[in-house]
Parts: structure tokens; sequence; C-alpha cells
């Protein structure tokens, strides 16, 4: 049952429509989520008895900056399935993530430092969370740039694999020598909000927002998975199919 | 070829790079004088405040030992690429990370030993005092190999593109940053004078961690970039 299903979903054509049956679902309770998770974290929730409004950026910030980690692990896990197994729909699944990974690390890079400059007088520190968090920004860019130097996609997703695997063995070693690096230099002259001492009426919009992110990257990850799918197997009867359909 | 141990093998493959390297004398050169030049362009660039220059100094002896290993490092795979003898290295019956093993340790002979050997030099320019050179030295001749085994499955998958070099960087650079951070941290802990066992350890944790993982992942690399 299990291998019939994984054996189904190597398939380009079967993922293709159950993607596509997918997108939808994604869609609609990403926008729930969303605004519920707007309302609450913008008008609901008390303001920061600190940081007064302008706390809630956190709220398109630390999901954001959570994405940007899972999305590179999500990448790193598809690669080893794709190098180990060959199966092609997780090649695909590390480049269709590439993107939006990056997208949802400089999202996190810009709306700290939006928040840095009437926090903390300034756009940019060289904190350990950011650095590390730009340099994990290279890395997206790095694969991006590598699977679109290399013509042959298949050889390219399998390389971006392996890049992404090195990467997330690198991920905590550049972590932590960040960290250590800047206690060594600079002393915590900031302090951040600890997060177990938030209250619940602002952890929850926090979650929901979370869980919104999540959704919208399933959303969009299907959606470029099937551009992907079509220009690889455009040879395909069955993508000519499709597209023959689509002219009617 | 199934009578040729792999230490023999090992042994061949390294002798045959060193002579390739020796024969082309004037090439080895080059990433040792950028990387001398480099380090001179830097007091020109901020001024030649003897305390501003010990103060960075550290930095920047390591960020040009960075760049000029960055450099080098698409020599490593090229010249075997472009003549197919790369590919006969993977049709032999031995292990293909100890291969590149060779590969790479013959790579940092003709590049990272020279900026070892320069180091003192600079460090005497750049105003760095005497007790912490051979601290500098100890973190050149730890971290420098990490730079040469990292660097190989940066350059193993982007050899067979033609625009690689530029790639090459943006791939490489931020894995470098733990190597930066630690080594340079070491130079500068020396000439305050405190002990540096800490960051020596842990550039010597790299150094063996980077020599058993990352001849598998330039193996794999180089089996994809050939396909």
């Amino acid at each position: 049952m299990i291998v019939r299903f994984f054996h189904q979903m190597g398939s380009p054509r079967y993922f293709y429509g159950v993607a596509g049956k997918l997108i939808p679902w994604f869609m609609v309770s990403f926008l729930i989520t969303l605004v519920v998770g707007l309302y609450y974290g913008l008008f609901v929730a008390p303001p920061d008895y600190q940081q007064g409004e302008s706390y809630r950026i956190m709220y398109i910030h630390v999901p954001a900056a959570w994405m940007s980690m899972f999305i590179y692990v999500v990448m790193a896990v598809s690669g080893l399935i794709s190098l180990v197994w060959r199966i092609k729909m997780t090649e695909v699944i590390v480049i269709s993530s590439a993107t939006v990974g990056a997208s949802f690390t400089f999202l996190a890079l810009a709306t700290g430092s939006l928040w840095g400059k009437p926090m903390w007088g300034t756009w940019w520190v060289w904190d350990a969370r950011l650095t590390s968090e730009l340099l994990l920004l290279f890395l997206y860019l790095g694969i991006i740039a590598l699977h679109s130097a290399i013509e042959d996609k298949r050889v390219a997703a399998r390389a971006v694999s392996i890049l992404a695997l090195v990467g997330v063995v690198n991920i905590p070693i550049i972590h932590y020598s960040v960290e250590w690096w800047n206690t060594l230099h600079q002393p915590a002259s900031i302090t951040k909000f600890g997060k177990p001492s938030m209250d619940m009426s602002m952890l929850i919009p926090l979650l929901t927002m979370a869980i919104s992110f999540k959704l919208y990257y399933g959303a969009v990850v299907l959606m470029r998975a099937r551009a992907e799918i079509v220009e690889r197997e455009r040879n395909s009867r069955w993508v000519q199919d499709l597209v023959e359909q689509e002219a009617k | 070829m199934s009578t040729l141990s792999l230490t023999s093998a090992f042994t061949l493959l390294l002798k045959r790079d060193m002579t390739l390297a020796y024969r082309r004398r004037a090439e080895l050169v080059n990433p040792l004088l950028f990387f001398v030049l480099v380090t001179a362009m830097f007091p020109l660039g901020i001024g030649n405040d003897p305390k501003l220059i010990e103060a960075v100094g550290p930095g920047v002896i390591w960020v040009a030992a960075l760049l000029a290993a960055l450099l080098s490092l698409d020599a490593m795979f090229r010249s075997d690429y472009d003549d197919g003898s790369l590919e006969q290295f993977m049709l032999s019956a031995h292990p293909v990370s100890i291969l590149v093993l060779a590969k790479v340790l013959a790579h940092w002979l003709v590049t990272g030993l020279p900026l070892f050997i320069a180091a003192p030099l600079l460090a005497v320019l750049l105003n760095i005092p005497g007790d912490a050179i051979p601290t500098l030295m100890l973190t050149l001749i730890l971290g420098t190999p990490v730079l040469s085994l990292i660097g190989s499955v940066g350059v193993a998958l982007t050899v067979g593109l033609r625009r690689g070099g530029v790639i090459l960087s943006l791939l490489i650079l931020p894995l470098y940053v733990p190597v930066l951070i630690f080594a340079t941290d070491a130079v500068k802990t020396a000439i305050v004078g405190i002990p540096t066992t800490a960051q020596l350890s842990i550039l010597s944790a790299m150094l063996v961690g980077s020599l058993v993982l990352a001849p598998l992942a330039t193996a794999a690399s180089l089996r994809i970039s050939l396909s």
C-alpha cells in the first residue's frame, strides 16, 4: 500500500494530477490562516510593553525565518532521497523549493532590518543570527546559480542535491561558529524578547502565521513542481495531450 | 590494473600531479603573488595607521588566503577534465574518493603550502607581533587543507561548466566562513597573549571532518559532472 503510494507519486504524470488537485486546498487554507493570523496579530494582540506597535513585524519576520530553515531541510532531505533512490519527483521538489526558500530568507532579512532601524537604531548589525541568515541566503543563491548553469536539468538536480547536503552539514557549523565569533567580539548589547516569556495572545497569531506560511510554501512548491514537470516531460505523450486539451 | 594497489595508485597520482605542476612552474607562482598583492592592497586602502593595520592584519591575511585558494581551485580538475583523464580515474578499480584525496593533496602542496611559507613575511608587513606568528602559521597549516578539501566539492560540481568560476565562488565562500572565523580568532587571541588551544582544536576538528567527508562528496559530484 505505502510502497504503491510512493511508486505512484514517483511518476510525473500522477504527481502532476495530484498536485493540481492539492493546490486549491493549500491556497484556500493559506488564505484563511493568513487573514486570521494577520487580523489577530495586527489588531487583536496587545502592543508590546517595551516595543509598542513595531514588534508586530514579528508576525511576518519570525515565520519567514523559520521557513527559510525549514525549506533548506526539506531540500536536503529530498536531495538525499533523489540521490539514493533516483526518484524524479524529489529532484523536482529540491529545485522548486530553492527560489521559495531564498525569498523567505530575503524576507526575513528585510523585515528584520526594517525592525532593527527603529529598535536598534541601525539597519544591520553583525549579530550571530543575522549573519547566519545572510549566509543561508548565499547558500540558496549558490544552489539557484548552479541549477541554472547546468543545462541538463536531471544532472543539475543531482548536482544541486549534493550541494544542499553539503550545505546542511555545514549550516550548524556555520551557525555555531558565527555565534561563537559574535559572543567573543561583541557583548550582547541588545536584548531580544525571549520566546518562552511571550504571552499566549501574541503566540497564537504567530503560530497561525507560521502555519499559513507553510501552507503557502506547499501551494507554491507544488505549482513550481508542476511547471518543472511539464517542462521536463514536454516530449512525452501525456504532456502533449494536456497541451492540446488546454488549447481547445 | 588489478595488480596496482591502492597505495601505489595514490602515490602515482600524487607524483603525476606534482610533476605536472613542476613543469608549469610559472603558473605555480600566480596564487602566491595574488596572495601577497591582495595583502599589500589593504594597508594602501585603509591607511597606514600601525594600530589599525595590526588590528585587521589576521583578517586580511586570511581573507587573502581564502581568495588565493579560490583562484587556484578551478585548476584542480580542469586539465584532467579537458583531456579525459578524469574519466579514466572514474573507470579505475580504486575508490574515486581516495584518488580525489591524492589530487587534493597535490593541489594543497602547490597552492596551500606556499601561502604557509609566505605568511611570516606578510605578518611582519602587517605589524603582527612576532609571538603571534607561530599561531598564524599553525592556523594556516590546519586551515588551508580544509579550504582545498571543501573547495574540491565545489570544483567537482562546476568542472563541466563553461563559466564555472563565478559560480564556484558563490558555492564555496559561505562554506569557508567557519575556517575564517576560527583561524583569525586564534591569531587575534594570540596577539593578546591568551592560549589558543580551543580555536586550534576546532580547526583540527574541521580538518579531520572535511578529510573524511569532503572526498566522498567530491567523488559523487565528479560522477554527476561526468555523467
